[in-house]
């Protein structure tokens, strides 16, 4: 199976690796799969005060599609508020990445792993948490 | 000057040794008859090709060339022997023994069987990937017929004692079957001194032509015999009919007469290679070998370097082709389960990586291939979370994971 260009290029080249201070009340972390399973990704948002994320960073245990996943959903949430952020859909970054059918988990994960850290930062900043889907993958 | 990609996935196949290719080009637009047809020079030329090549497979293994069956490959060979001994001994008994680490077309095979009555017993293994006499000994039972153990691993590379379990199965008047796809031709395969019953390869594995196999069938001390699985024309002594491949046997006994020459040097040149890349690879911070050390084909190694994920270090070593453990491309999400068989976390099971030296590799892609696996291993561990846990000295098994 050969990957797209895409996958190649985020993985080769990953946008934003790396850690935020996770005590932070600005920082929301998400951290969501099992490495028995095979992928862990760990994304971190800092929102400023105005509401937008304003940096993110991520860390992937993961194969090509997964890496490249976590890096996109990065470069997608920076400059968007929370509430545009929440509204990302799986099925965008399988289409920007081309992922085929037995990579579409990876994009899930992705959803997931930012789905949690905005929801580490609402806990933290006294917001109800949100009734997440439960997604099947 | 190397040439890019580099193939360290010679336990999946091999490329044709051109002594090969040259030995079975003839038999494509000369001498193309069929073997069968005896009445002509097209059928006699094909005939005397394949006895003559017969000879060269039997010799590998030290048979005699009548206890050769030819067939499309180990995978054919596998089924021959296990539902082909299934029916032919019936009366006799219906219980197999097996290893939970074999091959699925042994495996699977077996698991065809019981659906037809056959009760199979499916040993485990330590986590050196070794099954010991012992295990062996406490599962037969009266109605024991057969016993099917791999010669060496194809994940790992582990050699299972063979001379041992074949003694112990002649003393219970058990045969004995072993898939030796991955050894004949590597080391010393002897069915003689083994005592070997019915013993499967593959010509794709040792430079020769894919499509093309053998079984060996002892014809004495027991005489075997296997129920035909394929019937038509009575071929190979009604043991598996079908119009023989000529080219292919031809190319199989090529393969088989270079291999028993070269075996020896071969080994000897490609166990340091293997080593110098094992010992290179294992200084790596938290990389671990899979299966025994010693008892071990001399061209394989198998590695997990934890905290990065198998599919995810193979694209990072796109110049380097090998196999992983892990199999986040099948639809399971399964790792290997040989690999679990040993006791391995999945974790590691998804981090591991078969290398599979062969007769075209140098020092110099050995070189390439550790400076290639190295960086890309600190690479990813640089971007894994994991890694980051494990070196602020978190327990990964603390954490409680989201299922998936």
């Amino acid at each position: 199976m050969a990957y797209s260009e895409k996958v190649i290029d985020h993985y080769t080249n990953p946008r934003n690796i790396g850690t935020l201070d996770k005590s932070s009340s600005q920082v929301g972390t998400g951290l969501v799969g099992a490495p028995e399973c095979g992928d862990v990704m760990r994304l971190q948002i800092q929102v400023g005060e105005n509401g937008v994320i304003e940096e993110a960073k991520f860390k992937t245990f993961g194969c090509g599609s997964a890496i490249a996943s976590s890096s996109l959903a990065t470069e997608w949430l920076k400059g968007k508020t929370v509430d545009q952020a929440l509204a990302i859909d799986n099925m965008e970054i399988v289409e920007e990445l081309a992922l085929p059918p037995v990579k579409i988990h990876c994009s899930v994960l992705a959803e997931d792993a930012i789905k949690a850290a905005i929801n580490d930062y609402r806990v933290k900043n006294g917001m109800e948490p949100l009734e997440l889907e439960k997604s099947h993958h | 000057m190397i040439q890019l990609p580099i193939y360290l996935d010679n336990n999946s196949t091999t490329k044709c040794d051109p002594r090969v290719f040259e030995a079975m080009t003839p038999f494509f637009l000369e001498d193309f008859g069929n073997a069968a047809s005896k009445s002509h020079a097209f059928g006699w030329k094909a005939e005397e090709a394949v006895d003559y090549a017969r000879e060269q497979i039997a010799k590998v293994i030290g048979a005699n060339s009548k206890e050769i069956i030819i067939t499309s490959g180990a995978t054919e060979s596998n089924n021959l022997a296990l539902k082909g001994v299934y029916e032919m001994y019936a009366a006799k008994g219906n219980h197999f023994i097996t290893v939970s680490t074999e091959h699925k077309a042994v495996l699977d095979a077996c698991k065809h069987l019981e659906k037809l009555g056959a009760e199979v017993s499916y040993l485990p293994v330590g986590e050196d990937g070794l099954v010991t006499v012992e295990q062996i000994k406490a599962a037969i039972k009266p109605n024991t017929v057969l016993v099917s153990v791999m010669y060496a691993n194809n994940e790992l590379g582990v050699i299972q004692p063979i001379r041992e379990i074949a003694a112990l199965c002649k003393e219970h008047g058990v045969l004995f079957h072993t898939d030796a796809t991955q050894a004949v031709g590597k080391i010393p395969v002897d069915v003689i001194a083994d005592q070997i019953d019915l013993l499967s390869f593959t010509a794709h594995k040792m430079y020769g032509p894919k499509g093309v196999g053998a079984l060996y069938v002892r014809r004495k001390n027991p005489r075997v015999k296997v129920t035909a699985q394929i019937d038509g024309g009575g071929h190979e002594r009604g043991m598996r009919s079908g119009t023989l491949n000529v080219p292919g046997i031809v190319g199989f006994g090529k393969a088989c007469e270079i291999a028993l020459q070269e075996m020896e040097s071969e080994g000897a040149r490609l166990r340091v290679l293997r080593d110098k890349l094992e010992n290179a690879l294992l200084q790596l911070e938290e990389s671990y070998l899979n299966g025994h050390k010693e008892h071990r084909l001399p061209h394989t190694t198998n590695i997990s370097f934890k905290y990065v994920e198998g599919e995810g270090l193979m694209m990072g070593i796109k110049d380097v082709a090998v196999s992983s453990g892990s199999a986040c491309t099948s639809a399971s999400l399964e790792p290997s389960y040989v690999l679990k068989n040993l006791g391995l976390d999945d974790e590691l099971a998804h981090s591991s990586i078969r290398f599979g030296l062969g007769r075209f590799t140098t020092e110099e892609e050995i070189d390439f291939t550790i400076k290639c696996v190295s960086d890309a291993v600190n690479k990813l561990r640089d971007m894994s979370p994991l890694w980051e846990m494990f070196k602020e000295g978190i327990d990964l098994k603390s954490i409680e994971w989201s299922e998936h």
